[in-house]
């Protein structure tokens, strides 16, 4: 076995040495902790670097490879590998988690240690769910990154965090039962096919689309009810502005950069290779519903007073577009959904750590206790400006890329026929226009009302530190978009090639 | 100088102001005289704008050069095949003379602002942003592309609403920038339908590879009706970048921005825009589309004139003024007016950015005073501003000998020609119709603003001309405002070379039946270079425009004279009282007066009904979805106490009796509990590794 195949290991073991390591400490060593934690994180972006230089973008399928037998008696291995798609959201993952630490570094000031502790407990599980290519491995890590967030949501949250961490917990919990049950059928279906019990995904790819029309429409709602909470798509999203709201700054940031694309990947990951037939059954039906969740979710956000709960709306209309793209079902829309989740994880990301920064000086998020901010912290209205322009989708920022290729995507899409997803999805634009700029109008322009921001100190170097990289590939993806888009290139059109042309493959276990 | 050269200086002149608008911003806290470094810049960019411009018109005459790089590559896409994205820049006539008027324009109030600015607080500031509109505006007339068109016309948005809401701690600037980015953004979304039409049928965005498979009779979506609807889908971006009806409604209340951005952007060159795009794609239009296009300019050109007949103030009065200019162009388009719409562009993007820099000038002088009511005798405070003002108000009005009569006799020409010809009257009706009332409301502006006594006698005292830097724009721009630069007979803009050299009849692709009958080519063609499809207008049309030129002339030129008569009349010698008419008309008046009630009417039907239906939503969403999600975890609550209540009274009776047994064993157990996270997490472990053993021996 290549060294190199060991990569992705070398990644979770990081991150499991890591955050065991970190229990040994002493708790009142709180600095030291603060920067061990993001000396971790550090590691593991930098290993995802490695990732990306040691990958071959020309290739098809899965790269870095490695497979053990886990639990012989049901087939089960510790198998882990990625492809384009994947590698992207492991560089972001890697890339948000040390910018919420360095973010969190004076705005959590109890229970440090617990609190890096879980960050990187729930680093890697979503690295986890990432690269996992065993069904099995895939739903621990999925479940388990459950808790870490249930913890940071309930211990580091706002007033009504229990209410929230609770809600958030039962409610995605509830949504993976029926994932479990229809991963445990397949692969006793697929038993037969192949000759022996797996969970291996690439095993499962090959027996998915053979599953007979109507019971493939089941397991596809399955998986996808499971997956719909967690992006979330309307109407299954309640959960998410609760949870947004009461998180603490991190928590959201993580929340809304990586925890939703979860969803979103899962779609791409399992939906549409494993049932191709059901997800042209279903590409109408949920492209619908992700049109109302972009035109719903900014409706919503445009009259909200407090702005963390605008920008968690905003997710939903966001995150509409994403599922759009993924249900037009061509490569062009999926190559947008792809990068517009990297996008939402940057622009919302900011976003949320944007109105942390300022909650952390007035301890308000109400839009009404502001404005005429803009002299006070110039840098911070700059900031703010710049970020509401990238989720607004200003071409030349990041946004303007996925949204844009999202739209041709669907325009073009022959699954979905209509012209009118397209203008339905393109009104959320202007409606995104409206809520940012109304809410950075209210909040930044006009005069000071409210002594209290008489006080204001604009961002300082740390804060400026964690947004700068962010702008950056903000620009970068706005101009250059092809540097990722290359990346999932082929894994994007690898998973349309599939459920367009369904190819016939050899039923047997590989080993 | 060869091609490359010549390409290599567009590139140069797109990006100069991005780095002049990147530098002053970055420096613009720390080095407090940046804005030299901004100016600068621009100096440079039109100085090579004319050398490219020069170049253009004589060596590369009837050559178009553009250059290209791939932007995305999507590769081998699966049924559709090779789909690849290239953005780049083209050069050819229209777009070598447009960045040169950018570029002096931009220069001009560049420089304008040098003073009329002194003393902001954001100083530098303004300038970058100057730099970044400069940036956007060079984008849109450089590109080939209708993609990067998009993208550069939504960057002139945000720097627009950056500019407008400048001083944003005027409640009124922050909402106009809010306004104008909104309104625009709903244009922009027929425009973006547009552009997917066209990309679906043709998978580019390339201005010369659409048009050549147009001409080839592949139609978008591949039907008649395809080409006509995606023609008027771009058209929605011109509404809303032009300031058409009934998207008009975000220029008058943009004039909140520092007035020499209402000079640049919202008069010379960003709402030019819209045209330019109209010309850009007006080879690809059909009959039905130009008729819509040429419906929406009319009206966009009347409605406001008949608005600017009543305005107080005095940049308002521009602003309508604009508006009514761009529908004449629009219109002009409409009715198949190319050349003449593509020249009063650029001839009133002189004079009447010549007026706002006026106007500028007089605000300045007055102290931020605009309501013309407060205003009057200025003629002998500020005299080269009056002057300047009135030739370009003279070029406005269409008086012979200036730039303003070429183009808009051009224009009520064509109009004229096309009532002849298709018998829709009512667009030389209304052309006629709106430029008397232009010649009247320019000459009420002037006599209330420089003329009679001053009717504030404070403000009147302190006035005083502006200096150099803000009267040498002035001057400039009112020179470029007579004919000589463009023709050297005054009644006739075709001897010269503005129509031989600089702006030529347009290709068209459109299929013949879809033409109108008069731009149906037939043998009078021009004889062209094989392998171009340089199809002029035809005979029909060229004997028709003749026909009419004589009584155009004569017609335009007593309209204006009528108007600027009447405005004497009234405001001058005061032989009818305004107030009088006014009271006499007063429903009339009052309908003028309040903007034919638009704001309004968008107020209460889309502001108000979209917060309405948020609020509807915003509701439903708490009380009905979550509802459901909170109602459901009551029911379970419910249930689970229901058998609570069972477990309590019956199971637990049974249990009581092994409890002392439990406590027992609990006593134990309970060591393990320390309360602390390792202990657990070792605990987990340990128990993993069991379990693993467990199933490993399965």
């Amino acid at each position: 076995m290549m060294e190199q195949n060991l990569l992705l290991t070398y990644l979770l073991v990081v991150l499991v040495a890591g955050s065991l390591l970190l229990l040994i400490f002493n708790r009142e060593k709180e600095k030291l902790i603060k920067y061990f934690g993001l000396g971790v994180s550090l590691i593991v972006f930098i290993l995802s670097l490695i990732l990306y230089f040691n990958f071959d973008q020309q290739q098809e399928g899965f790269q870095f490879i490695h497979k053990f037998k886990w639990i012989e008696s049901l087939n089960i291995s510790y198998h882990v590998g990625i492809d384009g798609m994947s590698l992207l959201l492991i560089m972001l993952t890697a890339f948000i988690t040390p910018l919420t630490l360095l973010s969190s570094w004076n705005g959590i000031t109890k229970k440090i240690k617990e609190f890096t502790f879980f960050m990187l407990a729930l680093e890697l599980g979503m690295i986890g769910v990432f690269v996992s290519l065993d069904m099995f491995l895939f739903y621990i890590f999925w479940e388990a990154m459950l808790i870490p967030m249930y913890f940071i949501i309930g211990i580091w949250g706002g007033k009504r965090r229990i209410y929230a961490s609770i809600k958030f917990f039962i409610y995605t919990m509830a949504g993976s039962l029926l994932m479990l049950i229809a991963i445990i059928w397949l692969a006793v279906y697929s038993s037969d096919l192949l000759g022996g019990f797996t969970t291996n995904l690439l095993e499962l790819y090959k027996t998915g689309p053979t599953i007979e029309r109507s019971l493939q429409g089941f397991m596809f709602l399955a998986f996808a009810l499971s997956f719909a909470i967690k992006v979330p798509l309307f109407p299954f999203h309640t959960w998410l502005p609760d949870a947004h709201v009461e998180a603490p700054t991190a928590g959201s940031v993580i929340l809304a950069g990586v925890l939703l694309k979860m969803g979103t990947y899962g779609f791409l990951r399992f939906n549409l290779p494993l049932f191709p037939q059901a997800s042209i059954d279903f590409a109408g039906i949920i492209s619908v519903l992700a049109v109302i969740g972009i035109i719903y979710g900014a409706l919503v956000a445009m009259v909200q007073t407090d702005m963390k709960k605008l920008v968690a709306y905003s997710s939903v209309s966001h995150l509409g577009f994403v599922i759009l793209g993924i249900f037009a079902l061509n490569q062009e829309a999926v190559q947008g959904a792809v990068i517009q989740m990297i996008n939402h994880g940057l622009s919302t990301g900011a976003l949320f750590l944007l109105v942390g920064m300022i909650y952390e000086r007035t301890h308000t998020r109400m839009i009404a206790d502001y404005g005429g901010i803009a002299k006070i912290v110039p840098f911070f209205s700059f900031a703010l400006l710049f970020t509401s322009l990238s989720s607004i989708g200003l071409p030349g920022l990041n946004g303007f890329v996925g949204e844009f290729l999202i739209l041709v995507g669907s325009f073009k899409s022959s699954v979905l026929g209509s012209w009118w997803f397209t203008v339905f999805a393109a009104t959320g634009v202007i409606f995104a226009a409206v809520y940012l700029l109304w809410m950075y109008k209210r909040v930044v322009f006009g005069t000071v009302t409210n002594p209290k921001m008489e006080e204001l100190t604009d961002l300082n170097f740390r804060e400026k530190l964690v947004l700068i990289p962010i702008f950056i590939l903000i620009i970068w993806i706005g101009i250059y978009p092809s540097t990722f888009l290359n990346v999932s290139d082929k894994s994007s059109e690898t998973i349309i090639k599939n459920v367009l042309q369904p190819q016939k493959m050899e039923l047997r276990i590989d080993e | 100088m060869n091609e490359s050269l010549l390409i290599n200086f567009a590139v140069v002149i797109l990006f100069l102001p991005l780095l002049g608008f990147i530098v002053t911003l970055l420096l613009g806290k720390k080095v407090s005289k940046i804005f030299i470094f901004e100016n600068l810049v621009m100096l440079i960019g039109l100085i090579l704008s004319i050398v490219l411009l020069i170049a253009k018109v004589t060596t590369f005459n009837n050559v178009s050069i553009s250059s290209e790089f791939m932007w995305i590559d999507m590769g081998d896409v699966p049924v559709i095949g090779q789909i690849q994205i290239f953005l780049g820049l083209l050069l050819d006539d229209i777009s070598a003379l447009m960045i040169f008027v950018v570029f002096l324009i931009s220069f001009l109030v560049h420089f304008f602002s040098i003073d009329y600015m002194k003393g902001d607080i954001r100083y530098n500031r303004y300038f970058a942003y100057l730099g970044l509109f400069t940036f956007s505006m060079a984008g849109i007339v450089l590109t080939h592309n209708l993609l990067m068109m998009y993208i550069f016309w939504e960057l002139v948005g945000v720097s627009s609403y950056l500019l407008i809401g400048f001083w944003f701690e005027k409640k009124s600037a922050s909402d106009a920038g809010k306004k104008a980015f909104i309104v625009n953004r709903i244009g922009d979304l027929g425009f973006l339908l547009g552009l997917l039409t066209l990309f679906l049928t043709y998978n580019t965005f390339s201005f010369v590879e659409i048009f050549t498979e147009i001409s080839q009779g592949n139609l978008p979506l591949n039907s008649e009706f395809g080409l006509t609807i995606t023609g008027i889908f771009i058209f929605c971006g011109a509404v809303g970048k032009s300031a058409q009806f009934p998207l008009h409604v975000w220029l008058p209340d943009a004039m909140e921005g520092p007035t020499p951005v209402s000079a640049l952007i919202h008069a010379a060159t960003m709402v030019a825009a819209g045209v330019y795009l109209v010309v850009r794609i007006f080879g690809i239009l059909t009959a039905d589309a130009m008729l819509i296009i040429a419906t929406i300019g009319a009206l966009s050109a009347l409605i406001p004139a008949t608005i600017a007949l009543t305005q107080n103030d005095i940049k308002r009065v521009l602003a309508y003024s604009t508006v009514s200019q761009l529908g004449y162009m629009i219109m002009a388009l409409g009715v198949g007016a190319y050349k003449f719409a593509f020249f009063h562009l650029i001839t009133h993007a002189f004079f009447k950015a010549c007026m706002f820099l006026g106007s500028g000038s007089v605000i300045h002088a007055m102290h931020h005073e605009q309501d013309i009511q407060n205003m009057g005798g200025l003629r002998k405070k500020m005299p080269i501003t009056y002057a300047t003002f009135l030739i370009s108000a003279i070029a406005i009005s269409g008086i012979p000998l200036t730039s303003g009569f070429l183009s808009k006799d051009g224009i009520l020409a064509g109009t004229y020609a096309f009532g002849t010809l298709t018998g829709h009257w009512y667009f030389p009706f209304i052309g006629f119709l709106v430029a008397m009332m232009t010649a009247f409301y320019m000459f009420r502006l002037i006599i209330l603003t420089f003329h009679g006594e001053p009717r504030n006698k404070e403000k009147y005292e302190h006035a005083h001309e502006s200096s150099f830097i803000m009267v040498m724009p002035l001057v400039v721009l009112s020179i470029l405002s007579f004919f000589i630069w463009y023709t050297p007979n005054p009644m006739d803009p075709e001897a010269g070379w503005m129509y031989s050299d600089w702006i030529k009849n347009p290709e068209l692709h459109t299929p013949e039946n879809l033409r109108f009958g008069f731009m149906q080519s037939d043998v009078t063609s021009v004889i062209t270079p094989p392998g171009e499809h340089r199809i002029m207008y035809s005979e029909t049309y060229t004997a028709a425009l003749h026909h009419v030129h004589g009584s155009a002339v004569f017609l335009s030129i007593a309209m204006a004279v009528l108007g600027i008569l009447l405005a004497f009349v009234m405001y001058q010698w005061k032989k009818i009282s305004a107030d009088i008419l006014a009271d006499k008309l007063k429903p009339l008046y009052k309908f003028s007066y309040n903007k034919w009630y638009f704001d309004e009417l968008y107020h209460k039907i889309f502001v108000a009904g979209t917060i309405g239906l948020s609020r509807l939503i915003a509701w439903f969403d708490l009380k009905v979805i979550d509802g459901i999600v909170d109602g459901s975890a009551a029911v379970t609550k419910a249930f689970s106490k229901s058998i609570g209540w069972f477990d309590d009274n019956v199971i637990d009776g049974l249990v009581n009796l092994t409890a002392s047994v439990s406590a027992f064993i609990g006593l134990i157990f309970s060591k393990f509990q320390t309360g602390k996270v390792q202990t657990y997490i070792i605990m987990v472990i340990f128990s993993l590794v069991i379990l693993l053993f467990l199933f490993k021996s399965f």
